[in-house]
């Protein structure tokens, strides 16, 4: 048998055996090698990474043997405890005024976000603006001002190939003359491996701290949960650039994870605060740890 | 050279611990394929096409000779990279041109792939190759899509075709009808990023597809994708019999595991890689790049084997040792910059050095002139001060600008060369990080 022909078999097996998942592993109520070796196989696949998969085995491991573990019920909880332990369960508090600046690399889901955000702080009664800074990318500020009319918000836009800074400058100025509550920055989306872009960045940052010193600010990036382990390497090079206070993961919608959410919180301690699932203005919904990692096991 | 690679380190260690007789044995392998396994995992290469992969190579090095030039570690790694490479396939970034004109092409793939951007990309690399190209604004959903890809169009000189919000597959047959008349050779259908699976959007695609002979199905994928990559090249294939497949935003840090697992999925080729966003940045796929850059190595294969063929092997040892020692002196400065002369064009030869890439050495370029200068200027120093570059004080600097008809100033820019590229050494030799 051909090696390509090997895998997709394998693949086959595979969504057998995410099918059933660890519910029928634990049913079992065997704890050998071959089930840890399974529990490896789901939590690699969902993206959680090799270092924080061994993390989590190995605590489950303990806790299961110093315990005397053998009930596949009480299993199953130990296990959601270990990862839960990890993920945490923060929320966003609102504190306005407030600016939040949503950075991310490109195509993750930065302006559809912001639609979303809008539209759930507005529902929440707050009055916001939204800053088309992406002036880089063609018809961006375009796409933004559907989101505002959607959300029905008001758009601060330059033309494109302007300066995002004053972009961000002219936002913030409207903000405080009409005294909105929440202002959101839409930013290019940029490798986050370009140092000019990175400068640009920190470029906004200073203007926010310079215009708005006492304002809440909150620096949230957007993962694509299809993403793998770069966005490791992401969330590093952006926190560098400009603190991250948190993470929105977006396209749950798909049949991917995001597990390397697990090994940000980890690694880093960043949290995810929103998960994005599907196109529609509706479909940001706040993290829910719990029914989070039901989905992944 | 291999003490640059951070995986060939790991691997050298395992072996280090064994004694070196002849051939690799079973055991020896499984230890070393563990590595690699980490290696393939942590390029986000899917679980089991990586069991798959290391269960077939470990079978392939069982019992091979060691090739007296190369440590076992390096033999090791010289059979993944050539599994690797093989199963990557060919260079074969070429598109078809369909018998019946125009050429159909249709892009698709996941919301935020970058498609969008790829079609200027194509649009611009085949009007090079004289064709007359029709973009087609076939994502009726995404806000501002059509828009976007009118600037696209409007950037790279290229035919657009919108009809607005209508039906996908009204608007593809009816731009190929415009195309036709307005003798345009190539018509590329930009579609809407999509989920594998909505059923009801794949359809979409379908229907497209029938209606108009497309001839080259593209999968645009992000390289940074990671285990899902799977199931959604299989789904994609599935359902549209894909042609080729087409890896964005490699000008990242990724590593692209998701390269090998689409491709040991689907069996398509990958036809080219994006490298930016201006309309230029298209290169064609190497799977030998494709390869160094999953393992982590940056080009340092290639690097290794001109290396073999142009350093004398003892001579390369006896740096690699030096730099461990901090004993690198002018004299191996030289030697160094004699050797990269053989070696072939110094700014490719830089690109191999991982860690040593654009991002750290910033846009400096090596200048051959300058080359030739430094050389001149390190011959015209004795041998006591190139192996003991502290004694070059003001008057011996000055003697040695004279001596080799340069400024004090060239002289000063040498030896702060020769130490950064000291400090680099040691950093490149004791640093993982700076591997990817
Ligand atoms: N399925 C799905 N698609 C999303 C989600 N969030 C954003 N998208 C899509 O991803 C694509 C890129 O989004 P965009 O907001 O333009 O990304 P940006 O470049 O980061 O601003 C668009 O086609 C969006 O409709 C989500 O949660 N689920
Ligand atoms: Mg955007």
């Amino acid at each position: 048998m051909g090696f390509f022909q090997k895998i997709i078999d394998g693949l086959k097996k595979t969504k057998q055996r995410i099918g059933f998942k660890l519910n029928e592993l634990f049913k079992r109520g065997i704890f050998n090698d071959d089930f840890y070796d399974e529990l490896e196989f789901i939590l690699l696949s969902a993206d959680i990474g090799e270092d924080t998969t061994i993390d989590i085995i190995e605590t489950l491991r303990e806790r299961m043997t110093e315990d005397n573990i053998s009930d596949p019920k009480k299993a199953n909880e130990y296990l959601k405890e270990v990862m839960l332990e990890i993920l945490g369960d923060e929320h966003l508090e609102l504190n306005p005024p407030t600016v939040i600046t949503v950075v991310g690399v490109n195509g993750v889901g930065k302006t559809t976000t912001i639609g979303k955000l809008a539209n759930i702080f507005i529902k929440k009664g707050k009055s916001v603006v939204v800053a088309a800074a992406d002036t880089f990318r063609a018809a961006a500020s375009e796409q933004l001002e559907v989101w505002a009319d959607r959300a029905k918000v008001r758009i601060i836009k330059h033309e494109e190939g302007s300066d995002p800074a004053a972009v961000v400058f002219d936002a913030l100025s409207s903000a405080k003359s009409r005294k909105t509550d929440v202002v959101l920055v839409d930013t290019a989306g940029r490798l986050h491996n370009k140092k000019n872009l990175m400068e640009e960045l920190k470029k906004i940052n200073r203007v926010v701290e310079r215009e708005c010193p006492n304002a809440q600010r909150i620096n949230l990036i957007v993962l694509d949960a299809t993403t793998g382990q770069n966005a490791l390497s992401q969330v590093d090079v952006f926190n560098e650039a400009i603190d991250l206070d948190g993470i929105v993961l977006t396209k749950l919608d798909g049949t991917a994870k995001g597990g390397v959410v697990l090994a940000i919180k980890h690694d880093m301690d960043i949290p995810v605060y929103f998960v994005g699932v599907g196109e529609g203005i509706d479909d940001l919904m706040e993290f829910d740890a719990e029914s989070y990692i039901e989905g992944i096991i | 050279m291999a003490a640059f690679s951070n995986l060939t380190d790991r691997i050298n260690h395992i072996f280090s611990k064994l004694k070196n007789r002849g051939a690799l044995t079973e055991l020896e392998i499984k230890q070393a394929m563990r590595e690699v396994r980490v290696a393939l995992l942590e390029a986000d290469v899917n679980f089991s096409v990586a069991k798959e992969f290391i269960s077939n190579v470990t079978e392939k090095a069982v019992g091979e000779e060691i090739l007296k030039s190369l440590t076992p570690g390096q033999q090791v790694i010289k059979i993944v990279n050539e599994q690797l490479i093989e199963l990557l396939g060919s260079t074969q970034s070429k598109l078809g041109v369909s018998p019946k004109l125009p050429t159909i092409i249709m892009m698709c793939g996941l919301q935020g792939a970058g498609k969008t951007t790829m079609c200027g990309k194509l649009a611009y690399y085949l009007q090079k190759q004289g064709k007359k190209v029709l973009l087609v604004a076939d994502d009726i959903y995404r806000p501002a899509a059509i828009k976007q890809l009118e600037i696209v169009a409007d950037k790279v000189k290229a035919g657009f075709f919108q009809m607005g919000q209508q039906n996908p597959t009204k608007i593809a047959t009816n731009a190929v009808e415009f195309a036709t008349k307005n003798g345009f050779d190539t018509v590329i259908i930009d579609t809407a990023g999509r989920l594998h699976i909505n059923e009801e959007l794949m359809d979409e695609l379908k229907s497209i597809k029938k209606a108009v002979n497309v001839f080259e199905t593209l999968l645009v994928v992000d390289s940074m994708t990671g285990q899902d990559a799977v199931t959604v090249a299989k789904s994609f294939d599935e359902a549209l019999d894909i042609t080729g497949v087409i890896m964005t935003k490699l000008d990242g840090d990724t590593r692209g595991g998701a390269t090998l697992s689409i491709k040991a999925v689907t069996g398509k080729p990958i036809k080219f890689v994006g490298t930016g966003e201006r309309p230029e940045d298209l290169e064609a796929f190497h799977p030998d790049r494709m390869a160094s850059r999953i393992l982590g190595m940056g080009d340092v294969l290639t690097l290794i084997e001109r290396a073999q063929a142009t350093f004398d092997e003892q001579e390369a040892l006896k740096l690699a040792k030096k730099i461990k020692e901090s004993t690198f002196d002018l004299n191996d400065f030289l030697q160094q910059f004699e050797q990269m002369g053989k070696m072939g064009d110094l700014n490719d030869l830089v690109g191999m050095i991982p860690g040593a890439s654009k991002l750290t050495l910033g846009d400096k370029k090596i200048d051959e002139k300058q080359l030739k200068r430094n050389k001149a200027i390190i011959q015209s120093m004795t041998l006591e001060e190139r192996s003991n570059p502290k004694l070059l004080n003001y008057s011996r600097r000055k003697r040695i600008a004279a001596g080799s008809g340069v400024q004090v100033s060239d002289v000063n820019k040498l030896i702060k060369q020769y130490e950064q590229t000291r400090d680099m050494m040691k950093r490149m030799t004791k640093s993982r990080r700076l591997l990817f």
